[in-house]
């Protein structure tokens, strides 16, 4: 057979071809196959890049608002001013306001450049103190309600800079875009800068930004995540103990218990479409249901993990199934072969057997969980909450943020300063969401079982 | 005693039945003389399902009815008087269920004893302007037949409460205590608590359905209302959005279709040829070494929370595109755009395809390949004319989930495509979607009974309509599909 085909190289395709030399068609066919191997690799090198994109635009943001702009500033405790009864009582204390503290802020800072001799040109007193954020006088004002008997004492603080001066060290404010700013002139930025020089003003790792309340709009500098990430953590912790439970029993009665029948295979369907229903959808129903209907609290932590439990819901069942169907029906046949009962054989063997790939499921559910906007929303976790919600379970029922929700939240404000918080916040987030996903991997590797 | 305090209570009252079912099924066999039927743990988790399965079920329903039967008795107090012109009972309910919600916390504050608010009157106190001291803000002045029915709200929600902790500690103690006495050797604990723990599995598994049942009751029942106020035809086939804050809005909802038809087309136009070629490239050509490295940097795309996009398309995209294309073309000066959207969409949308492709593709069976192969064929025209024609199905099945997906895709436009109900060709023109108005019609304060309210539920239903058709046909296609080659 190969003997007489070799004898008769291409008869049929006209005159005899060298096999060295490619052909017209070969030729153009090589390219056609060139060109969509590249057009394969282009595609490839545009999702990297994507996400390249992605990741800068949001460290290149982000990263800064770890660090925040202090200035040192020794603050005489003026008795004449904070405690005009001289009797240090707590209920006179906790009448002061933050007018009151401001005109302390204003001399200290005169002194201190008095002392230091620093001379800015064109700017006066009130200039130099609005160098110092407008959350200083609060913080101020606490701490002489907690320390009463530092009144009348020169104290040291490192007061928060306003968020223009802290964009200033970061790059964010230049001269050229002071120079058309209301809230700041260049002369106040060239003030910060000999303050800088002396010392007096210093970039400092941001620990605020973790636990202090968000701030209102004119104080981006004093914004933090402490309450989202409160909430967030209530919220995680509700889902968790009720999708995980619920979750799990749902898969072993359908993969183990449930007939074949109609009814069966309209809850499957069932489980199908709920994990692509849009998550704006589940936003309605828990307005519509937990808010109006039953009438719990707008903005509480419980509501949105009671949403968030029917999302993660369908992830944990499809995730569970597959973990319970990998273990092999031997296992199941020698528990109840040496006398078990169903359900033992199941609770005793195979979900413990699955149990790696129960919690890795669990844990990516979470991590949506984690990361979902929408329906937060509409319940209301959108509201402007300073106050820390209390201890569980009460705390559950008092209104919180999320932390994506403040991502959002910020985005909405006016300052720029904000998108450097918000997208500080991402960072934040990714980072919970990488440990997630990093302990599921892990769990993956470390104990799951090929059978 | 809140909710949270009683579960809590009622999980402790389950322990301690588990120790004391356990300890009288060893006292009561070593009594007898006779062997337990089943191990001595099952009689205490008899016990103990027995105490906290009933108790916790009576408190759940009741939390959920509570409300409804009280809301019922307190509106048939009010006088149809006290309605004033143009209103709704279920409009002064809300006023009186504030007002409850103030009395309280003017209670909680200790500014006020409770003998005061059940002696207080609104003809002979200035009601509004003590409940604005706690935040409550009051539309009106309140009348005598509101504040007394928001006084016996709030009275028969407090006995209530009282009446549900009573009513859920009984439970336990009773359903424990007839378990716990049932407990002799011959009892079958192991089939009893099996049998309970089977209803539990079966009912968890219901959960599901109820869900759903939920979504579509909610989203049915305020829908109608709204058709009630405003006429479906209109809703449906009017081109203008524009909602008034007092009455008067127009609900058209073709323009926010457009817009969401616009922004996913773009989307689509994205993620389907790049995430296609991405699963081709990496099935088929891509060696280990960039497969190792690419799959997984793809699959990343995945697990990014789709507000990390908005911000993304917020900061970066929309300025990039506004400043290089729009305004040297003329084309807008609006950040926020269609193609913003569209664009970042488009890369979120990128992995969910190629998985979803790379699936398909690595279903077609190699003999079909290697078929083409031996007859002579390249491998792209073996990916173009054997595996793509075979995988068809399948990727119209991803197609039509991705659009799904992208049709009901929320933070990013609403970061990113604007807030402008127009109708436009112009893809660099801010235009708005249906889930972008859902939000805004929704957040802050809701008041219910209102159809710029309602319209939210109305864009809902057809939003769930619309990606549950998609879903359902997709998973039809797919399925299908998948049993051709097993």
């Amino acid at each position: 057979m190969t003997d007489m085909t070799a004898d008769k190289p291409a008869a049929s395709t006209g005159p005899a071809r060298s096999l060295l030399k490619v052909g017209e068609r070969t030729r153009k066919r090589n390219a056609a196959e060139k060109r969509f191997r590249m057009l394969g690799l282009a595609a490839v090198v545009f999702g990297i890049v994507a996400l390249l994109g992605l990741m800068t635009s949001i460290l290149s943001n982000g990263l800064s608002s770890f660090n925040q702009t202090y200035i040192a500033l020794d603050v005489y405790l003026d008795p004449a001013k904070l405690d005009k009864n001289g009797n240090r009582a707590p209920e006179d204390l906790r009448k002061i306001t933050t007018f009151t503290v401001q005109p302390l802020i204003l001399s200290a800072m005169q002194t201190m450049l008095e002392e230091r001799e620093l001379a800015a040109e064109g700017v006066n007193a009130k200039q130099a103190a609005a160098l110092i954020s407008k959350e200083a006088p609060a913080e101020l004002r606490r701490y002489v309600i907690a320390n009463p008997d530092q009144i009348g004492e020169t104290v040291s603080f490192d007061l928060l800079a306003s968020g223009r001066i802290d964009g200033y060290f970061k790059g964010r404010v230049t001269m050229e875009s002071a120079a058309l700013d209301r809230n700041i002139s260049p002369e106040q930025l060239m003030l910060a800068d000999q303050l800088k020089q002396a010392g007096l003003l210093e970039l400092r790792f941001n620990w605020a930004f973790f636990t202090a309340p968000d701030a209102s709009d004119t104080r981006p500098e004093a914004a933090g995540l402490g309450v989202a990430i409160l909430g967030s953590a209530y919220m995680m912790l509700i889902v968790l103990v009720l999708s995980l439970p619920i979750g799990v029993a749902a898969s072993i009665y359908l993969e183990e218990f449930a007939p074949k029948n109609r009814w069966t295979d309209l809850i499957e369907v069932n489980i199908a479409n709920l994990a692509a229903v849009p998550s704006i959808v589940f936003g309605i129903l828990g307005l519509a249901l937990f808010i109006n209907f039953v009438g719990l609290p707008q903005s509480a932590p419980v509501v949105g993990a009671l949403v968030l439990t029917l999302m993660t819901l369908p992830t944990i069942i499809i995730a569970t199934r597959a973990a319970l169907k990998a273990v092999p029906p031997s296992i199941r046949d020698a528990a109840l072969g040496v006398g078990a009962s169903k359900m033992q054989a199941i609770f005793h063997h195979v979900l413990p057997l699955a149990a790696p790939g129960i919690l890795t499921g669990a844990i990516i559910g979470l991590a949506q969980a984690l990361g979902e906007t929408a329906p937060l929303l509409l319940i209301g976790m959108v509201a402007f909450v300073r106050e820390y919600p209390g201890a569980p379970p009460e705390g559950f029922f008092d209104p919180a943020s999320a932390l994506p929700v403040q991502v959002y939240n910020w985005t909405q404000r006016g300052d720029p300063a904000f998108i450097e918080r918000a997208s500080g916040a991402i960072i934040v987030l990714l980072v919970f969401l990488l440990i997630m996903n990093a302990v599921a991997i892990l769990l993956r590797r470390r104990f799951e079982r090929r059978w | 005693m809140t909710p949270g305090v009683l579960v809590i209570l009622v999980l402790v009252l389950g322990g301690i039945g588990f120790v004391l079912g356990r300890r009288r099924a060893l006292q009561s066999a070593a009594r007898e003389g006779l062997k337990l039927h089943s191990l001595p743990g099952y009689y205490g988790q008899t016990v103990a399902l027995f105490t906290v399965v009933p108790a916790l079920f009576l408190m759940a329903t009741w939390l959920f009815l509570q409300p409804i039967a009280i809301e019922n008795s307190v509106s048939s107090q009010i006088p149809d008087s006290a309605v004033a012109e143009g209103s709704a009972r279920s409009l002064v309910m809300v006023d009186v269920r504030r007002i409850a919600e103030g009395l309280d916390s003017l209670a909680e504050q200790g500014a006020l004893s409770e003998q005061v608010l059940l002696d207080m009157r609104a003809d002979l106190t200035n009601v509004r302007s003590r409940l604005a001291e706690v935040g409550v803000a009051l539309g009106s002045e309140v009348s005598p037949a509101v504040f007394e029915a928001a006084k016996s709200y709030r009275g028969i929600e407090h006995t209530a409460s009282s009446i549900r902790t009573v009513a859920v500690l009984i439970a336990a103690l009773v359903f424990g205590a007839w378990a716990w006495m049932r407990i002799k050797p011959r009892m079958r604990a192991r089939n009893v608590s099996e049998t309970f723990v089977k209803a539990l599995l079966m009912g968890s598994s219901l959960v599901a359905i109820l869900t759903t049942v939920g979504i579509i009751g909610s989203l049915l029942f305020e829908s109608i209302q709204f058709f009630k106020l405003y006429p479906a035809t209109e809703f449906y086939f009017s081109t203008v959005w524009n909602p008034q804050f007092r009455g008067g809005s127009d609900f058209g909802f073709l323009p926010l279709l457009w817009g969401t038809l616009y922004v996913s087309f773009i989307a689509l136009l994205v993620a389907v040829p790049v995430g296609l070629m991405i699963a081709i490239y990496l099935a088929e050509y891509a060696g280990s070494h960039l497969r190792s490295f690419a799959k997984p940097a793809i699959e990343v795309l995945a697990g990014i929370p789709t507000i990390v996009y908005g911000l993304f398309a917020l900061i970066t995209v929309g300025p990039f595109l506004r400043d290089w294309i729009a305004q040297p073309l003329g084309l807008g000066t609006s950040s926020s755009s269609v193609m913003t959207a569209g664009l970042v969409m488009g890369i979120m949308l990128i992995p969910f395809i190629s998985s979803l492709s790379d699936d398909i593709i690595n279903a077609v069976p190699q003999a079909m390949r290697d078929g083409s192969y031996g007859l002579g064929a390249t491998q792209s025209e073996t990916i173009k004319q054997v595996i793509l024609p075979a995988a068809l199905p399948g990727i119209v099945g991803a197609f039509l989930l991705a659009a799904s997906r992208a049709i009901g895709e929320t933070m990013i436009v609403v970061m990113g495509a604007g807030a402008a109900a127009r109708l436009n060709l112009n893809p660099f023109e801010a235009m708005t979607t249906v889930t972008v108005k859902i939000v805004s019609q929704l957040t802050g304060d809701t008041e219910f009974a209102s159809p710029e309210t309602l319209v939210a539920f109305a864009l809902g239903l057809t939003l769930f309509v619309f990606t549950l058709g998609l879903n359902v046909l997709a998973l039809y296609i797919v399925r299908k599909y998948r049993e051709q080659y097993e």
